[in-house]
């Protein structure tokens, strides 16, 4: 079955100074797929998400070479807007960082951004996205109180509802569930299976069994390098590179 | 988009101008004095001013050599007052005392540091000025004097500086040593002092900038005269206090003679800066 | 004790002594401000705050050196914290380490260095005598800002710099410019910490003297324009203590002076406590 590819990363390596952190790395990303990128601490998982939404720039001597392309365009061309491509490709980090404001000012934040001044669509936006994480019906009565107040597992659904306000077409997500309990893990897990009919999600997980879990196809990273990427139960059940077999045995890392 | 980006750019530019605006002040200080100061000196000689000992402006006399002399006596004085008491407080508070006791008393010393030092003048008048008369002769009003207050001032200067650096220390220096069988002071004496070396130094150096900069406390209790004391008992007058009693009333050649002054002051406050500065990056690597 | 001494014995000595020296600071400082209140609360009332002084300051109050400092601060630093927190944001977002960020802070650290006499000689030539505002409340703020910004530029950048860095990722990651990072997120999380800067050079100002009499004057009225001259606190102060008008009116000057720094500060201190906490 051939599916629409909306990224395409062609020899994209990344430097930081003279250290390389990603090599000539190649892959595709297909439309609505929820594909996870699994490897050990270091490997330069993070660091592949962070080009994704150019997120890397903050850091002055970041410097890269060979191509990404989302939806046929180069994203480091001179004339890509970096606001327009972050709100096109939504991102939540390891730990929630909500930000101190109240809940409702949290999910509005980048419509806000955006220079958005309708208050009813930025209302319909950020109940929308909050019931898309099933946040709603925890929070509805408090909106107006801080979001630092939530719990961890609350507050990682709230990152995923602000970046959902945006309407983004794609959701990169690093080690999301990293820092949470098993309940919450389940209660992401279940939003992103949800999520997937609608948005292209890149997952970046410590743990293999997430992977195996949720996603459609799986990436193996190791020190900067893909090694492998394939469809999850192949990755799983017959891997062709002996390191990704090590790996996911739990023979490293 | 291209409007936002413009916008950032200006914002970015705008900000650059603001953050020159230090530099750009300490440039319009330095030209000013410079430019008020420096003609005199040049049309009188250098030598006249740096080493002549009469100090009568409105005659064409501007020897600054008392004043200079001034400044450094009162500024021994109080480094010779202020240093043993703010080390021994620093290292008597982290390495001696209790937590509970340091963060009581570190907080305490950093708020007296804002004591105004018009009120150390006014106390060195009323408590000190009377005491030294009656107890060592003199006038009262004296380098001893101004020397003891100015030391006290500059206390909490070098203690809570000295203070953040031995603090600053990692615990396993202290750990290290203290297995070895050494005692605490021992510690203090051959491995933390020597390791927390520029961060006290930075804090003396700091203390001596305050001490050379003061003026209205000094004024209060120095004496003021313009001959060269034969003893720490005879009053002085420094730089700073030079500038300040004559300067409300005088025009002409005596004012330039003032500026002048402020230039001597200026280039020994800029060398203490840079070994401050030089020393607090030394610290930083 | 025989000689030499073993080091258990000498750190005895030594420890005693240290104790000596630091209890011997502590009351000196503690002393000072014991002994300004002792013979200054008494003279305090609500009259000698609210009525003017009188014959030079022998009779009367010291409303109008109340109003005169406030107005004075008030004004400096009107000018001083938006350049000092413009420059923090410079240094902290704009511009990474290098040249330029050196040459500013070092700016700003000799400017730190500068004795008050100094900026007072400055500002007297400057404003006073060359741009003609004279002994006013203008040169005098003025004067005072430019003292004051160093302490408003370190206080500011260490606050920024406490803002966590994910509270930014976040902000650019959902499309936010630079400047939109800055002043939605960077600042209002900072902004207990350039308080505390802020409100620290009150405190400075509050006891300036130096730079003050030299470029605000001494005039006693209650001041109706930016040019005309005024008296602070400190400058009453120095000049009751110094030419000896009134040495009751002098202790309850320095106890008005001291009560208000030492408020200050201890709310800087509060505030500073409750910014730290909140980031560690
Ligand atoms: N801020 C940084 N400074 C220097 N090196 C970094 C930084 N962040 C990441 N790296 C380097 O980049 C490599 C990849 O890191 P990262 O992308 O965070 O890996 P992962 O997310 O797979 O754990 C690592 O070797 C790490 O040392
Ligand atoms: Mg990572």
């Amino acid at each position: 079955m051939e599916r629409e590819i909306v990224i395409r990363v062609r020899d994209f390596s990344y430097y930081l100074g003279s250290q390389p952190i990603l090599k000539k790395i190649t892959l595709d990303v297909f439309r609505h797929e929820i594909l996870s990128i699994i490897g050990p601490a270091g490997s330069g998982k993070s660091s592949f998400l962070r080009c994704l939404n150019r997120l890397n720039e903050i850091r002055a001597e970041a410097r890269i070479s060979g191509t990404i392309e989302i939806n046929g365009h180069n994203i480091y061309s001179p004339e890509v807007s970096l606001t327009e491509l972050r709100r096109k490709v939504g991102m939540v980090f390891a730990l929630p960082v909500p930000l101190p404001r109240s809940i409702f000012e949290n999910v509005a934040f980048g419509l806000r951004m955006a220079g958005i001044k309708d208050k009813k669509l930025i209302e319909e936006r950020v109940i929308d996205s909050l019931k898309k994480v099933a946040l709603w019906d925890e929070v509805k009565e408090r909106l107006n109180s801080s979001a630092l107040k939530l719990s961890g597992g609350q507050q990682q659904r709230l990152c995923i509802a602000r970046v959902l306000a945006m309407r983004p077409e794609f959701i990169l997500l690093d080690e999301p569930c990293s820092g949470l309990d098993p309940v919450s893990t389940m209660k992401i897990e279940e939003s992103l299976m949800d999520l997937k009919k609608e948005y292209t999600i890149i997952l970046v997980t410590n743990n293999t069994k997430q992977a195996a879990r949720v996603s459609d196809r799986t990436a193996f990273f190791l020190s900067g390098e893909l090694i492998e990427i394939d469809r999850t139960d192949r990755i799983f059940t017959a891997p062709q590179d002996k390191r990704t077999n090590d790996y996911i045995s739990g023979r490293f890392g | 988009m291209r409007g936002k980006e413009n916008r950032e750019k200006l914002i970015q530019l705008f900000l650059l101008t603001i953050a020159l605006s230090a530099i750009s002040i300490l440039a319009l200080i330095s030209i000013f004095i410079f430019t008020e100061g420096l003609p005199i000196m040049f049309r009188h000689g250098f030598k006249k001013f740096l080493f002549s000992l009469d100090w009568y402006p409105s005659e064409g006399y501007f020897g600054l050599l008392p004043m200079i002399i001034g400044s450094l006596l009162v500024t021994a004085g109080a480094m010779v007052i202020g240093v043993p008491l703010g080390l021994a407080g620093a290292i008597y508070l982290t390495q001696f005392s209790s937590k509970k006791v340091r963060n009581l008393v570190k907080p305490m010393i950093e708020l007296l540091a804002g004591i105004p030092s018009v009120v150390y003048g006014f106390i060195g008048v009323v408590i000190l000025v009377p005491f030294v008369r009656e107890n060592f002769g003199g006038p009262g009003f004296s380098v001893f004097t101004a020397s003891i207050i100015l030391g006290i001032m500059i206390l909490p200067t070098i203690l809570s500086i000295s203070i953040d650096s031995l603090m600053a220390l990692p615990p396993s220096y202290r750990e290290g040593s203290i297995a070895l069988g050494a005692t605490q002071w021992q510690t203090v004496r051959m491995v933390l002092l020597p390791a927390a070396r520029s961060g006290i130094i930075a804090s003396l150096i700091l203390g001596l900038g305050r001490a050379v900069g003061e003026t209205m406390a000094v004024i209060m209790i120095a004496g003021n005269a313009t001959a060269l004391p034969r003893s720490i008992l005879d009053p002085v007058r420094t730089l700073t206090s030079n500038i300040a009693l004559e300067m409300g009333y005088v025009s002409g050649e005596h004012r330039q003679a003032l500026f002048a002054t402020g230039v001597i002051l200026f280039i020994i406050i800029m060398i203490l800066n840079t070994m401050a500065n030089l020393t607090s990056k030394r610290m930083a690597s | 004790m025989r000689w030499p001494l073993t080091p258990r014995q000498e750190q005895a000595i030594v420890r005693l002594l240290l104790l000596f020296l630091t209890a011997l600071s502590i009351f000196i400082l503690a002393f000072i401000i014991f002994f300004i209140l002792r013979h200054g609360l008494p003279v305090l009332s609500w009259e000698f705050l609210v009525r003017n002084p009188r014959e030079m300051g022998k009779e009367g109050g010291i409303f109008s050196t109340i109003i005169g400092t406030i107005v004075l601060i008030i004004l400096a630093l009107t000018l001083a914290t938006p350049l000092g927190v413009g420059t923090a944001i410079f240094l902290t977002e704009y511009t990474p380490e290098g040249r330029l960020t050196r040459i500013i802070r070092f700016g700003s650290e000799c400017l730190a260095g500068i004795p008050s006499i100094i900026f007072g000689l400055f500002g007297f030539i400057l404003f006073v005598t060359k741009l003609k505002f004279g002994w006013s409340i203008l040169s005098g703020s003025l004067t005072l800002a430019f003292m004051i910004l160093p302490t408003i530029i370190r206080t500011s950048e260490e606050a920024i710099k406490f803002v966590p860095q994910a509270y930014r990722e976040v902000s650019f990651s959902l499309g936010g410019t630079k400047w939109q990072t800055v002043s939605r997120v960077v600042l209002p999380s900072a902004l207990p910490g350039i308080a505390t800067g802020v409100i620290l050079s009150i405190g400075r100002s509050i006891g300036e003297t130096a730079a003050v009499i030299f470029t605000a004057g001494s005039a006693l009225r209650i001041p109706d324009s930016l040019f005309s001259s005024t008296r602070t606190m400190s400058v009453h102060f120095y000049i009751l203590a110094r030419e000896g008008i009134s040495l009751s009116k002098a202790y309850g000057t320095a106890a008005v002076l001291l009560i208000s720094i030492l408020s200050v500060n201890i709310f800087t201190y509060y505030l500073m406590n409750r910014f730290l906490r909140k980031y560690s």
